[in-house]
């Protein structure tokens, strides 16, 4: 009787009971697409964390300079010409000069801070590591127009013949942890550095680096205009690396002695990572943390969009979609119960109690609410494959406030500077701002593709929430339904 | 069986306040058939409303079986209502989604009877309202002198000690309305239980033992018919 009686209203008024299933179910489907998404951001988060600092790392520590310093100053330290450089070179001059520096916006840490976070409860390894880009310059000095120095506004193109060659180089710690961007399973040719390679003149190069610039084990390599020979091919590992050059030997050359910008960490658990990354902060109270829950935080480009997509306008759209879809519901419930005054009255008139016929009308809640929760399954399982089907791409660069998604940038250094004008001032003037998109060429940027995976706990949920959203529409009918008094069986309004 | 003292119902309606029973008083004896008569608007309903417990008295006692029903519990007068009371309703009342059959179960659902034993006994009741061929049909299906007879298969199914018709035949053509006339008569006579039927129609009146006529909210009785049919 109590299902057959549900089952016969709800396909009387089947109708009002489409709507209210839909509307639940758009609400559900929101908000497990939303789910799905966000877990597929945090799965993008790990995957770039692994991509830029190794496999093995579940935080790295680094330091944020403050503006305008730190990797500006070596950038500006290009020194043209062995006299001055508070003139402008002649037009005719040909320049070649190389550098070795620090990320831009990136502060050193002291090697010590590497021990300190080792020691620290929960961490099975720290290692540290130096992160640098190499610069070479060379070129001819175009001829200036009388008011000196050229513009990039007036549109006059003044033809530069300028190559600005980029790469980045990671100087790492050589240790049996395997914690950090390369360990000795990434060498794909040749072989891994060992502990007494630590000054030494040696490098290990990324696949693609010796695919692009047809280096071999044996070939010989310049980093900040010293020859380092080739060991090994790196075929894995972090993909925003170049060159891989021991710890000690990197500090040399970049003249960083005793200084790491980045320190590797790795817990002791994957449940623990937070209560490090705490634990760090608290010891280094200046650094950054980023863990791949954090990840999005600390980098640029559109991973920050879709962490900040998925966990603020996405949760609350949907969340408030499925309160709009619960209101709608429990009012249409409402006005249903209402329009069946004399239905209940009778019914009441006969002996049945107020209790009976309000777990009746919440029946009728609920099996709607199922009715909507498949709705929305299926929809969520179609919201989130059309996510992963459209699998949109999300980069993420390391190195912070500097917008390095290119396009845009009216300056390309990359393609040997043909006519395009030069933005910024040049350097040895008076303005301490370099372009950033001349060096973001060389920035730390990796991009993975966004995929939504349904869990078992987003079904889960859209159960409750089915449920949820039933018993809500059948309160508002009870709080109607209660409502009623048995006389209204006698009563002529229908 | 039934005994009511100086019974007032008030409605407040915005402040105007509706006396529809004003000092009723009225007694109704077992295997009673009692017509109660009376214009538009004078409370006829409001009096079935308490004699069901459908309502409560502004004030007065309506006492069933010597409890008072005003007095009683919201839980205690549904348990009353479910197996003691009857009703028939001028409009019929049948819940739209279900059959004649469901309509008559819907009676024992307060009950903990077995779905079987349900089934049977309205499947019974049905078959003795000459309904047996009707039982899956749904009240659209039906005319309205068949509607009514499920309404009455429903009030009976239970055993009620009393049987209480509001206008059961307002809705219904001469033909019909005898018909279902003759059937409240024979069931009251057959199975011994009190009969209180509301109406405007003096042909259904005059077949009671006695009419009661309500104006401004007071009952006299006009009649007393002894009858000896
Ligand atoms: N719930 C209520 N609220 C306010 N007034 C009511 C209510 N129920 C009944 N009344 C009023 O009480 C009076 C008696 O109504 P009742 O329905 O008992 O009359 P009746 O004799 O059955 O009339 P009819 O012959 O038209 O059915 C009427 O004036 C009616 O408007
Ligand atoms: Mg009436």
């Amino acid at each position: 009787m109590y299902l057959t009686y549900i089952r016969r209203e709800l396909r009387r008024r089947s109708k009002q009971a489409i709507v209210i299933a839909i509307g639940l179910a758009i609400g559900i489907g929101l908000v497990m697409t939303v789910s799905a998404t966000s877990a597929g951001v945090k799965a993008a988060q790990g995957k770039v964390l692994h991509s830029l600092y190794g496999v093995g790392t579940d935080m790295t520590v680094t330091k944020t300079a403050a503006a305008g310093k730190s990797g500006f100053e070596h950038f500006g330290n290009f020194n043209f010409g062995r006299s001055s450089s508070t003139t402008h070179p002649k037009a005719g001059t040909h320049l070649s000069r190389n550098s070795l520096t620090a990320e831009i916006g990136q502060a050193t840490l002291p090697a010590s801070d590497v021990t300190k976070v080792a020691s620290l409860d929960g961490v099975s390894a720290a290692t540290g590591g130096l992160q640098l880009t190499d610069t070479s310059f060379s070129g001819t000095i175009p001829s200036f127009n009388s008011s000196g120095g050229f513009s990039s506004s007036s549109g006059s193109s003044v033809h530069t013949n300028f190559n600005i060659g980029t790469f980045t180089v990671d100087g790492i710690q050589i240790t049996k942890s395997g914690v950090g961007p390369l360990t000795s399973s990434d060498i794909s040719k040749g072989k891994f550095f060992t502990t007494a390679d630590n000054t030494k003149d040696v490098a290990i190069v990324s696949s693609s680096y010796a695919t692009q610039e047809k280096l071999k084990v044996g070939s010989d390599l310049k980093v900040a205009g010293k020859e380092l020979k080739v060991i090994g091919i790196a075929s894995t590992g972090s993909s925003s690396t170049d060159v891989y050059i021991p710890l000690g030997t990197a500090q040399k050359l970049a003249k960083m002695k005793n200084d790491v910008t980045t320190i590797y960490v790795s817990a002791t658990s994957a449940n623990d990572v937070s209560t490090v990354a705490s634990a760090v902060h608290k010891v280094l109270p200046k650094a950054t943390v980023t863990t791949s829950a954090t990840l999005a935080n600390e980098v640029s480009g559109s991973i920050k969009s879709a962490a900040n997509l998925a966990s603020k306008l996405g949760k609350w759209l949907s969340f408030a979609a499925l309160i709009v879809a619960f209101i709608i519901a429990g009012l249409l419930m409402m006005a249903a119960v209402s329009r069946r005054v004399r239905e209940f009255g009778t019914l009441k008139a006969i002996g049945w109690r107020t209790r009976r016929i309000v777990s009746q009308v919440m029946g009728e809640g609920v099996a709607l609410g199922l009715g909507g929760g498949v709705l929305g399954i299926l929809l969520g399982i179609g919201g989130s494959s059309m996510v992963s089907a459209i699998s949109p791409k999300l980069s993420a660069t390391v190195g912070p406030s500097f917008d390095t998604s290119g396009g845009a940038s009216p300056v390309d250094f990359g393609n040997g500077g043909g006519g395009a004008p030069f933005g910024g001032s040049f350097p040895g003037a008076s303005s301490h701002r370099p372009s950033a998109h001349g060096v973001g060429d060389a920035a730390r940027s990796v991009a993975v593709h966004l995929t939504a995976p349904l869990q078992g706990n987003d079904i889960l949920l859209a159960v409750v929430l089915a449920v949820a959203g039933g018993v809500v529409a059948g309160a508002f009918g009870c709080w109607r339904a209660a409502r009623l008094r048995p006389a209204a069986a006698l009563r002529r309004i229908e | 069986m039934y005994q009511l003292i100086d019974v007032r119902k008030y409605f407040d309606r915005g402040g105007n306040v509706v006396r529809a029973l004003d000092g009723v008083s009225l007694a109704i004896g077992e295997n009673d058939f009692l017509a109660i008569q009376g214009p538009t608007g004078q409370g006829k309903t409001t009096l079935l409303t308490l004699l069901g417990g459908l309502d409560r008295p502004s004030s007065g006692q309506v006492i069933f079986d010597g409890r008072d029903l005003g007095a009683l519990g919201e839980g205690d007068l549904a348990e009353l209502r479910a197996e003691a009371f009857g009703f028939v309703f001028q409009t019929f009342n049948l819940i739209p989604t279900l059959t004649a059959k469901e309509n008559v179960e819907a009676a024992l659902v307060p009950f903990r009877t077995g779905k079987a034993e349900r089934t049977r006994k309205a499947l019974e009741t049905l078959d003795e309202l000459g309904l047996a061929d009707r039982a899956t049909h749904l009240p659209g299906e039906l005319s309205g002198g068949q509607q009514q007879r499920v309404a009455i298969a429903r009030a009976l199914v239970k055993d009620p000690k009393v049987l209480l018709a509001d206008e059961p035949t307002g809705n219904l053509d001469e033909d019909t309305r005898d018909e279902i006339v003759a059937l409240l008569e024979r069931l009251w006579r057959d199975r011994g239980i009190t009969l209180v039927i509301v109406t405007h129609d003096s042909s259904v009146a005059r077949r009671a033992q006695r009419i009661a006529i309500i104006k401004g909210g007071r009952v006299s009785v006009r009649k007393e018919q002894a009858l000896a049919r």
